[in-house]
């Protein structure tokens, strides 16, 4: 199947690894068998704080999956050969996230066992079906892709010509995802931190920032693992393209910013005053919000100076700095800030529990472990063919 | 009080015997089971709407007869957790129910009045508009919004929709947190969504909401809006009312007279 023969032959340290993986993923496992006993009631989740942790990081890894449209575009729509070598890895980034955003919605559902329900009921009018469409789509559209390229490859010969209309559709496609799971949020009246047209295009932003930002800080591991080189003009063009993502999305936080404050509209500007200043001397999430803050301001100044962003030391650094700015952003300040303060006014606030922490780790680490699999699987395929 | 399995099953079981005896004493009298959808009796309406008067309401002070029958009559658990708590009809301090009527200068009385709050039903439900299940809807004939908790997936969506904090998510098993079980009554599990259903079973046996006919003061009034003779339109004509949050479009059915 698939070349997966590749995966199954590695070195002694590749094996320790997917072994740390697999123990990661078994304990959440263990948590989550208590989850489905106890209920979501071992969450940090509450009637007022209906989403936390799951439904953050499926919002942030749609992102990721949707950025894989950063290399594919250059790559497929304007012969950009520098990114030759980085292409597949971002498909292959791609389904993995993809994955792991379907793994977030379902140990979220209070009665995973009925997910059928939702293509059993197809209701048009609601965007979590149309997300399920998009999300389940774009999974297909980069598995074929990465197949077919991958095994045109292995065999020495030009992939078909029909997967070229493939990999153009899959471009809009990438686009669709995070506009569809920017309208889970931005539709729904009474929740004023959502509602705003540009949470789609701040979404897309910050997803062309974190998602590059992931996979230059995975191609630099595999270069020093294995050796593979995506090519310094590949890394530099893809720093290119977090700059611009970085700057666009603080722009756009700003553009909110504005509109809340100069309006003072006091639903539109509360939910940024229990992030960034705390409401009733509630303020769990300030600190965390004010690092975001410092860490996107660090990593604009450094990726805006040439001699800063492309210097190959610092490159990583900055990498993990916008990364996990936006991780605090998108991945925890966005979907629970939209729930503090409640319809009521309530300040109720929201952590994660252990049983989440775990839970959450745990689908990290089956993220990984696909990753791990599929870029050896490609690299295999590179090595063989370049030797 | 904490119900075990065992009583729980003989309440259960004792019910459906009991139904099932009515039932056979039915159609041995030759009648249908006269309680149903489509029955006679049933009331029916082709908008059902309520209208709460405040000032009556809070008459009586610290008065719970409305929301203890409705959580009675709908095995609704008491949850000792805020974090957990199942609610579908409850009160709050007018200021929290009309943030938009607040002011700092308004007299106390006013601003801490008990409000009856319970789903709206609301004629343009978003929270019927993003379920992925249609596991709650907006019946046509009569305008209710429902909820089918056997299909609902517990993705608590509805929940981010609805802008009043109407509904209600079975973080744990609801089931050990009844403290009187009606064994009329269906309890739900774990993982679903619930809110007040204006009473639907209720009014196919042609019986009022159960809280509007437990509340000792008359407060609360329940009818058709269509109706243009109905009592709760009469009150619309004469006395001043406001709805929860109409600038959102949601089109909310509970009126409050202040
Ligand atoms: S009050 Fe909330 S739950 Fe009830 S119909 Fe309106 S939006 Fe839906
Ligand atoms: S929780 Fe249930 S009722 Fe609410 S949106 Fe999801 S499936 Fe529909």
């Amino acid at each position: 199947m698939f070349m997966f023969e590749k995966a199954l032959t590695g070195s002694r340290k590749y094996w320790t690894w997917i072994a740390c993986l697999a123990a990661v993923v078994f304990l959440a496992f263990l948590a989550y068998l208590r989850q489905l006993d106890v209920g979501l009631g071992i969450s940090g989740m509450s009637r007022d704080v209906t989403w936390g942790i799951y439904i953050a990081q499926f919002t942030f890894f749609v992102g990721v999956a949707a950025s894989a449209v950063m290399v594919v575009l250059p790559y497929y729509l304007h012969n950009y050969k520098a990114f030759g070598r980085v292409t597949i890895l971002g498909e292959f980034l791609a389904i993995s996230s993809v994955t792991m955003c379907a793994l977030f919605i379902f140990v979220d559902m209070g009665q995973p066992a009925r997910v059928l329900n939702v293509l059993l009921y197809p209701t048009l009018n609601s965007p979590m079906f149309w997300d399920m469409v998009s999300l389940g789509g774009y999974f297909l559209l980069n598995a074929v892709i990465a197949l077919v390229t991958l095994s045109a490859e292995r065999k020495g010969i030009a992939p078909p010509k029909w997967i070229k209309p493939v990999i153009i559709l899959s471009i809009p496609w990438a686009i669709s995802i995070h506009t569809v799971t920017a309208f889970l949020y931005s539709g729904l009246p009474g929740r004023s931190f959502w509602l705003t047209a540009i949470l789609a295009p701040r979404f897309l932003a910050s997803a062309f920032a974190s998602g590059p930002s992931l996979l230059i800080l995975l191609c630099l591991l595999i270069r020093r693992l294995t050796g593979y080189d995506v090519g310094k003009e590949a890394l530099r063009k893809l720093a290119v393209i977090v700059t611009y993502g970085m700057i666009l999305n603080v722009f756009f936080l700003l553009m909110e910013i504005f509109t809340a404050f100069y309006s003072k509209i006091p639903e539109h500007m509360e939910h940024f005053h229990y992030l960034f200043a705390g409401l009733e001397g509630r303020d769990a999430l300030v600190p965390w919000m004010w690092t975001s803050v410092l860490l996107a301001a660090v990593s604009l100044v450094l990726l805006m100076t040439p001699r800063f962003r492309n210097n190959q030391t610092l490159l990583p650094v900055i990498c993990i700095v916008v990364f996990l700015s936006l991780w605090i952003d998108k991945g925890l300040g966005l979907v629970v800030g939209g729930f503090i303060p409640s319809p009521l006014g309530a300040i109720t606030e929201y952590a994660p529990t252990l049983y989440e922490i775990s839970i959450t780790l745990g689908i990290f680490a089956i993220g990984f472990l696909m990753v791990t699999v599929f870029y050896k699987i490609a690299l295999s395929v590179r090595e063989q063919y370049t030797q | 009080m904490i119900i075990s399995r065992k009583k729980f099953l003989k309440l259960t079981g004792i019910s459906m015997l009991a139904a099932t005896g009515e039932r056979i004493a039915e159609s041995l009298a030759g009648t249908a089971p006269s309680a149903g959808p489509g029955s006679p009796r049933a009331l029916t309406a082709k908008r059902w709407a309520m209208v709460i008067d405040l000032q009556k309401c809070a008459r009586e002070d610290g008065c719970t007869a409305c929301i203890d029958a409705c959580h009675r009559t709908h095995n609704v658990p008491d949850i000792d957790n805020r974090a957990h708590e199942i609610k579908w009809i409850w009160k709050e301090e007018f200021k929290h129910a009309f943030p938009s009527a607040h002011n700092e200068y308004q007299a106390e009385h006013i601003e801490s009045l008990p409000v009856l709050l319970l789903c709206n039903h609301c004629d343009n439900p978003p929270c019927v508009r993003v379920c992925p299940t249609q596991a709650t809807w907006k019946r046509e004939e009569d305008g209710i919004v429902m909820m089918d908790w056997h299909r609902c997936i517990g993705c608590r969506y509805c929940m981010a929709a609805c802008p009043y904090g109407s509904r209600s998510f079975n973080w744990i098993d609801p089931r050990n947190d009844i403290a009187q079980l009606n064994p009329d009554f269906p309890t739900r599990t774990k993982g679903v969504v619930e809110k007040c259903t204006f009473c639907d079973t209720r009014l196919a046996k042609g019986e009022l909401p159960a809280c509007v006919e437990a509340c000792p003061q008359d407060a609360i009034f329940f009818g058709d809006l269509d109706d243009a003779g109905s009592e709760i339109r009469q009150l619309l004509k004469s006395e001043y009312a406001i709805r929860r949050k109409p600038e959102l479009g949601t089109k909310p059915e509970i009126y409050y007279i202040v």
